[in-house]
Order: structure tokens, then sequence, then C-alpha cells
């Protein structure tokens, strides 16, 4: 261990973790606003009543995601001082951009969000959600704009050893940012889309065993009432729909990103072919795709892996569009890189104690090879599980089965992880570069991953933080997770009090939130602020 | 006016704009555990900051990413240099965030009581942490040729450091009790006068002798007129508060932290961060900038954006401009899972 891993683990763990907020921040988001939507237009309380219940879980979620990023727009300056002041004159641009242009908006947006509800005309109201979470989509296409440049830089020349920016239109249109977007958001909307099914199904389930809700003799659902607990017939249409709308986001994400990412594939045989060649173990040139490798979990050359079961032809499809173009393999690209880029670090102070040691140019093949395959098979379970849901629940109701309902609640962690492997592959896949050189762009405009930490600090000072960040982040999510479970649990009730406490504005009771627009202003006495809290 | 120039007018301006406005978030969240006397207390101030706190630190975000966009070598050389109160500044918004959002969640009294602690202790080392990398960032710090810290973790730990953190403790703590006088009520508002009238003297001092300091470091004439209308603005805060001007009085103070803060600004200028082991290693606003490309479509984007940011961010206040009244909270939020 020396100070660089330490300061590569903390990166990987602060971003994967900020990166379980963030998908279901703008999945569920644009959920919510479309649910709004729906209320404001039909005025049906079952839409008010989704809204409510999928807008607390947005909000116990959002949190989390907010605070996680402030650390990782910290830590660029913290732990990879020399990455800053090397790529400064460019990188900073998209960040600046996403926090003065969408971060701001967002974090405003929903302050006036959650505590305007009874506040702000509807349809302002509504604006605010909407406008939140296009800035959250905003968000994330400058943060994949400054991401997209280190995997492919563009949009810079070289002058003094430093990229200078000279085209900031060329680093906001890089290609490799035009299909990273929508694979990313697509990806997003595949956490939300299961996200509902499976909480959805829990309620559906819940409401057979309970008895509120019963099959008739042709399998039709007879919606059943039991209003003392808060689980009355509109709840039900609340669930039906909310697995209707979540199977239907995640089979229609499932297909955008699967297009989007055979396009950033094709993209990226060019742009970072290595990385390619990891993700298939494939060592010598070819055609075939490799279904199943095996070899040293920790292999990182050709001699420790065995293809068992290929696609011919499959590799060459993904990479060109035909059966027959022979694909670089790693022995190939490995002459290529040294050849290009050299075989030993510099000796220079700026690599410590890394200077002249001989560069490694494949990256680790059992990450990107597992991590490629776990993102494809988990996104792939999921978009099946998500036609399955839709089927059936054709007639209204969900099986009795208890393990069906489990496997549904637990199908939730299938677009997540997915998620997380894409990141994990495409990040790790572009080692040993920080900045992955452009096989098309200027010369040089690369840097090894070793020059890039903070020359100044300390290893006690990143194992410090490594671990404090760990252990809080750990503890949080477990609140969150619980918090979750809670208010999953709770169900519409949870997330609408006045159901309750019947004090919403004196019609009291179960109808109070109604047909009525709950959000006209001047209604109540006083401002009562239920739906922060 | 040259870009460099520019650009440090707009970093000071983000800097001034998070004091100002997280100053009373900050404040209000350590008066969680100060000052509130029971949950109705508690929950008056909580939603004094409820719909705006978010909005208010995204000033921080903004300052971070504009310096890393503007001034490079200044991003660099500061968050490395300062590792470890950056890491706790984080933390501390980390608990200061999530406490608002997740104490209401249950109903417990234990649960709400760990939060409470947790944004209040939150807002305290978030507080104090960046008031130490603005003292420090004005006063200096150990770097080398490279802009790489010297001396080991623990080479920021000066008395600069401490006074820095103070300042912005006590400030928030002042200004946070200014603007609570302005938005409730009652008996609270009565409370938070009292603490203004007694200890605004006091609390603004550490703010004051650190804009002194610097002025007297790098001895500018042209900046005491700024000196002079800060501790203006601070006798006028205090004198509008005992008579119950409230919106005169958290202005005046708002004038104070301004004025004080251009003082020290204006200062150091163009020095961004110097270093204490030899002046020739000192950061510029010319050595430490990105490239006039680079700063010419920052600029465009500030120019457009930041008014925009302060247009809406404003309307939000006029939004939710109502006092807070114990009256207004409603019973702790409790449900059954069935």
């Amino acid at each position: 261990m020396e100070a660089l891993d330490i300061a590569r683990w903390q990166f990987g763990i602060t971003t994967v973790y900020h990166f379980l907020m963030v998908p279901l921040t703008i999945g569920l988001g644009i959920v919510v606003a479309a649910m709004q939507t729906a209320w404001v237009r039909t005025g049906k309380e079952q839409y008010l009543r989704m809204t409510k219940f999928w807008g607390k879980l947005f909000l116990i979620n959002f949190i989390l995601g907010l605070a996680t990023g402030l650390v990782q727009e910290f830590q660029f300056g913290m732990a990879w001082s020399e990455y800053s002041r090397f790529v400064g004159d460019v990188f900073g641009a998209p960040l600046a951009l996403e926090s003065l242009l969408a971060f701001f908006t967002e974090s405003v947006f929903l302050g006036l969000w959650i505590f305007g509800w009874k506040r702000l005309p509807p349809k302002i109201h509504l604006a605010c959600l909407w406008i939140t979470t296009l800035a959250s989509m905003l968000s994330a296409y400058f943060i994949l704009a400054a991401n997209s440049w280190m995997q492919h830089p563009v949009g810079v020349e070289m002058v003094d050893g430093r990229p200078v920016m000279n085209d900031i239109w060329a680093v906001l249109t890089n290609n490799t940012l035009l299909v990273a977007f929508p694979h990313t958001i697509f990806g997003a909307f595949a956490v939300a889309g299961g996200f509902l099914i499976g909480i959805a199904w829990y309620h559906l389930w819940k409401r057979r065993r309970d008895g509120i809700d019963t099959v008739d003799a042709k399998g039709n659902v007879v919606v059943g009432e039991r209003p003392e607990i808060g689980r009355d017939k509109t709840d039900h249409s609340v669930w039906l729909r909310s697995l209707r709308i979540g199977a239907v986001v995640a089979m229609i994400s499932f297909a955008g990103v699967a297009v989007s990412g055979d396009l950033q594939g094709k993209l990226m045989f060019e742009q970072q072919p290595m990385k390619m060649a990891a993700a298939e173990a494939a060592c010598h040139d070819g055609t075939s795709f490799s279904v199943l490798s095996i070899g040293d979990p920790g292999a990182k050359n050709c001699e420790d892996v065995q293809t068992l079961v290929e696609i011919p032809g499959m590799l060459s499809f993904l990479a060109n569009g035909d059966f027959d173009t022979e694909i670089r393999g790693v022995n190939t690209l490995l002459e290529q890189y040294q050849d290009a880029y050299g075989t030993h670090l510099p000796a220079d102070e700026m690599y410590g104690a890394n200077s002249g040691m001989e560069i490694d140019y494949t990256p680790n093949f059992a990450v990107t090879y597992w991590g490629f395959r776990i993102m494809i098979g988990f996104g792939g379970i999921a978009a099946v599980a998500a036609a399955f849901a839709l089927w059936v629940v054709r007639k209204g109701t969900v099986p009795e089965s208890k393990w069906l309902m489990r496997l549904a609640v637990f199908g939730i962690l299938a677009p997540f992880g997915a998620n997380s492997a894409g990141w994990i592959f495409t990040e790790m896949g572009r080692q040993p570069f920080v900045v992955a050189p452009n096989p098309t762009g200027s010369d040089g405009v690369f840097m090894f991953t070793a020059a890039a930490v903070s020359p100044g600090v300390s290893m006690a000072e990143l194992l410090f933080s490594v671990i404090a960040f760990t252990v809080v982040y750990l503890a949080l999510l477990i609140v969150e997770v619980r918090l979750l479970f809670k208010f999953v649990r709770g169900g519409v009730p949870a997330a609408m009090p006045d159901l309750l406490h019947g004090d919403d504005g004196g019609t009291g009771g179960l109808d109070s939130a109604g047909g009525d627009p709950d959000g006209s202003p001047g209604k109540k006495k006083g401002d009562v602020l239920d739906f922060a809290y | 006016m040259s870009l460099p120039l520019f650009w440090f007018i707009v970093i000071a301006f983000l800097w001034v704009g998070y004091l100002f406005l997280e100053g009373f978030d900050l404040g209000v969240g350590m008066l969680m555990k100060l000052m509130a006397r029971n949950e109705k207390d508690r929950r008056v101030l909580l939603n004094t900051i409820g719909p705006v706190w978010d909005g208010n630190e995204v000033w921080l975000i903004t300052v971070g990413a504009m310096t890393f966009a503007a001034f490079p070598m200044w991003y660099a050389s500061l968050f490395s240099a300062l590792y470890i109160p950056l890491v706790f500044v984080l933390m501390g918004l980390i608990f200061r965030a999530v406490s608002i959002e997740y104490r209401g969640k249950h109903d417990s009294d234990k649960w709400r009581n760990r939060w409470d602690w947790a944004h209040a202790l939150g807002a305290f080392t978030a507080a104090f942490g960046v008031g130490a990398a603005l003292g420090l960032t004005t006063t200096g710090l150990p770097l080398n040729e490279n802009g790489d810290r010297v001396g080991g973790a623990f080479a920021w730990l000066t008395p600069y450091a401490v006074l820095g953190g103070l300042a912005v403790v006590a400030f928030c703590l002042i200004h946070a009790c200014a603007f609570l006088m302005l938005k409730t009520d009652g008996e609270i508002r009565e409370r938070a006068k009292r603490i203004v009238t007694r200890w605004l003297p006091v609390g603004i001092l550490p703010l004051a002798a650190w804009a002194i300091i610097v002025q007297f470091m790098n001895g500018k004439v042209e900046t005491l007129p700024l000196l002079v209308i800060a501790v203006v603005g601070a006798v006028l805060a205090w004198i509008y508060a005992r008579r119950d001007r409230d919106g005169l009085s958290f202005i005046s103070l708002g004038v104070f932290l301004v004025a004080g803060a251009a003082t020290i600004f204006a200062s150091m200028y163009p020095v961004v961060l110097p270093s204490t082991l030899d002046a020739a290693w000192n950061l510029t606003v010319e050595n430490a900038s990105a490239s006039p490309y680079a700063l010419k479509v920052m600029s465009w984007v500030a120019l457009f954006g930041l008014p925009v940011v302060v247009l809406y961010q404003g309307w939000t206040y006029w939004v939710f401009r109502k006092r807070v009244t114990t009256e207004a909270i409603p019973a702790p939020h409790s449900f059954k899972n069935q």
C-alpha cells in the first residue's frame, strides 16, 4: 500500500457510494414529477397519494446524494492536487458550470417544492419539481462532460506541458459524452423502474395477505377496503399504477441502455481499445466474444486466462457491426501502447516512489471482465423481470407467493448493481491513465494516475480520511435504508400525515386530501410544514 | 479590468455570499443545542432555515468549483494543504444536511435529540473549518515552490487558523440571532434579541481582529475606509437591534460582514495564497489563474448565471417571508406500521 492506492480506494468508495443515490434521485425525480403532473391535470386523488408517497422516498434518498456530492468536488483538490493542477484549465469549467447552472437550481427549487405544498399555486409548485429534476439531469450532463474529458480529452492544446482549453464547445459536445449521457440517464431510469416495481409489488402482496383484496373465479382482483388502517380502495390503484409505470419505465430504459451502450462500446474500441480488450479477456487478436473466461481472480496477464465459452464473430459485431474484422487483443495493444507512451514512468520527482517504474498498461482483468458482465447481466435480468411483472398484474394484482414478492423486492438491487459495475468498469479500465490518451487528438494530452495524487498529502492523512468516510458512509447508508423500509411499510399514510391527524384545513379525516387542491394558497391558518417532516 | 482581477472579485463575492447566507443557517444549527428549550422551539428554528439552507450551501460548492476553474493552482494548493480540516468540514456538512432531513422522519425523542446534536456539531465543525481555511488563505501556509504544503499534516494549525475559525463561528451565532429576530415572533424572538443586544460586540470581535490583522500585514491605505464602514455597520446593527428594528439590524450586520470581508480580500490582493516560507512562492491572481480563454468562457457563464441565481434565490426568500411561530408547528408526525 502506498498513498496512491489509498487515494484510489477513497475515490472509488466515495464515488460508487455517491452513485448509489444519484440514479435514484434522477429517475425517481422525473417519475414523481410526472405523477404530480397527472394530479394537477386530473385532480384524481390517487395521483396525489402517489406523488406524496414516492416523493417522500425521493427526499430521503436525495439528501444523501447531495451530502456525498460535496466530497466529490472537494477531493480533486484534496487528494489529487497534481491532477487538479494539470487539468485545471479545462476540467474545472464543467464543474463550475454544474454548480452554477444546475446544482443551484436543483437545490433552491427543491426547497420550494418541499415547503411550498400549501403556499404556492399548484402549477407553480409543480413547476418547481420539474425544474429540480431537469436541473439534476443537467447536472449529470456537466459531470459527465468532465468525466468524458478524462476518458477522451478534446478541446485543448498542450502549452508548457499542460493542456490549455481552446474550445469549450468541443468539451461540451465530446462524442464520448454524447453517448455516456443517455447511457447514464437510461441507467437511472432503470433504477427507478425497479424501485417502483419492487415496492408496489410488496404492497399489492400485503393487501392480499391481509385479505383486503381477493381474486374472483376468473382471476380478476376484487378490491377491498380497510379505511381504519388507511388502506382504502384508492391505495390499490396507487400501487397497481405505480407497478405498471415502473415496469414500463424499466423496459424502455433497458432498450435505451442497450442502444446507447452499444454505441458507447463501439466508440470505446476506437478510443480505449485496451479497456475493451481487457473486458473481453481477449489476449490475442480475434473476432469472438467471450461468454465465460476463467483465470486467477487478480489476473493481470494473459497466461492466466482461459476462455471456456465464446460466441464467434460477436466481438467484431460489437466493435464494428460486422462479423469478421479482427479486433486487436491485449498482446498487440500492449506493444502499441509501449511504443506510443513508453515502457517506464519518467524518472521525475512528480512520480514519487513510482518514478522510473515499469508501466503496466493492462487494467485489472478480473475487474474489467466481470464488471462488464455484471453490468449487462443485471441490466438484462431487470428488464426481463419488468416484462414479467407487467404481464402478471394484467388482472389487477400480484400472485400470493411470498417468494415472488421477495424476488421483486430484492430485484430493486439489480439495476443498482449494474450501475455500480458499469462505473467501476469504465474507471478501472482507464488505468494506468487518469486522463486517457486520445488516439486521434492532440499529442501528449494524457496523465498517468501515478502522477496525479497530491504530493504534499501524507499516507496517514489519506488513511484517516478513507476510514472516516467509509465508516460514516456505512452508518448513513444503514440509516437511509432503515428509513426507506419504515416509510415503505407505512405506505401512503406515512407520507401524508394529514390522513391520520385530520388537521388539514378542517374537512378532516381521510377525505381531506381528496380532489380538493391541497396546494391552494391561503387556505389554512398558520404555516403547517407537514410534508417536510 | 483584467480577467484575473475580475475573477478574484467573483471569488470574493461568492465567499461573502456564502458567509452571509450560510452564516445564519450554520448559526441556527448551533443554536438548536444552545438556545432552543423544547421541541416547539427547535421546530421553529428548523423551519426558519428549512426551505433555504440547501440553496445557501451551494454557494460553497460554487466557490469551490469556480476556484478550480478560474484559479486551479489556488484550488489545488489550498485544498491539499488543508486536508485534515477540510475532511472535518465535509463531515460537518454531511451531518448537518442529513440531520435536517432525517430528524423528523421518526417520532422519538431520542432519535430527534441525536440528530439535533449531529446538526449542531456539524454546523459548528463546518463553520470553524471554513473559517480556519479562509483565515489561512489570507495569512499564508508553508508552501514550497510547487505550491505543496511542507511540515506535515498539522502544519496549518496556527493561531490564524484558530482566529479564522472563531471569527466565523462567532459571527454565525450573532448573525443567526439577528436572523431569528427577523424570522420569528414571540418568546423566541425576545431571546434572540437579548443575545444580539448583549453579545454582538463580543461576537464580531474575532472577525474584526482578523480584518485588522490582514489590513496591517499588507498595509494598504486604500482599504482603510472599508474597515471603517465595517465598524459603522456593526454599531448600527447593535443600535437597531435594541430599537426592535429587525430588518435594519440584520442588514447592518450584513454590511459589517461585506465590508469586513472586502477589507480582507482587498488588502491581500493580488496574492491569493501567501507562502510563509518564501514570498517568491506566493500564489497570486496572475500565476494561479487559468488561461485567458478559460477565464473568458467562465466570465460569460458567471455574468449570465450569477444574476439569475440571485434572482430566483431572492424569490425563495420572498415566498417564505412570513415569520415562523410556535402556533404554526403541528404535533410530531407519527404513523403505525401496518
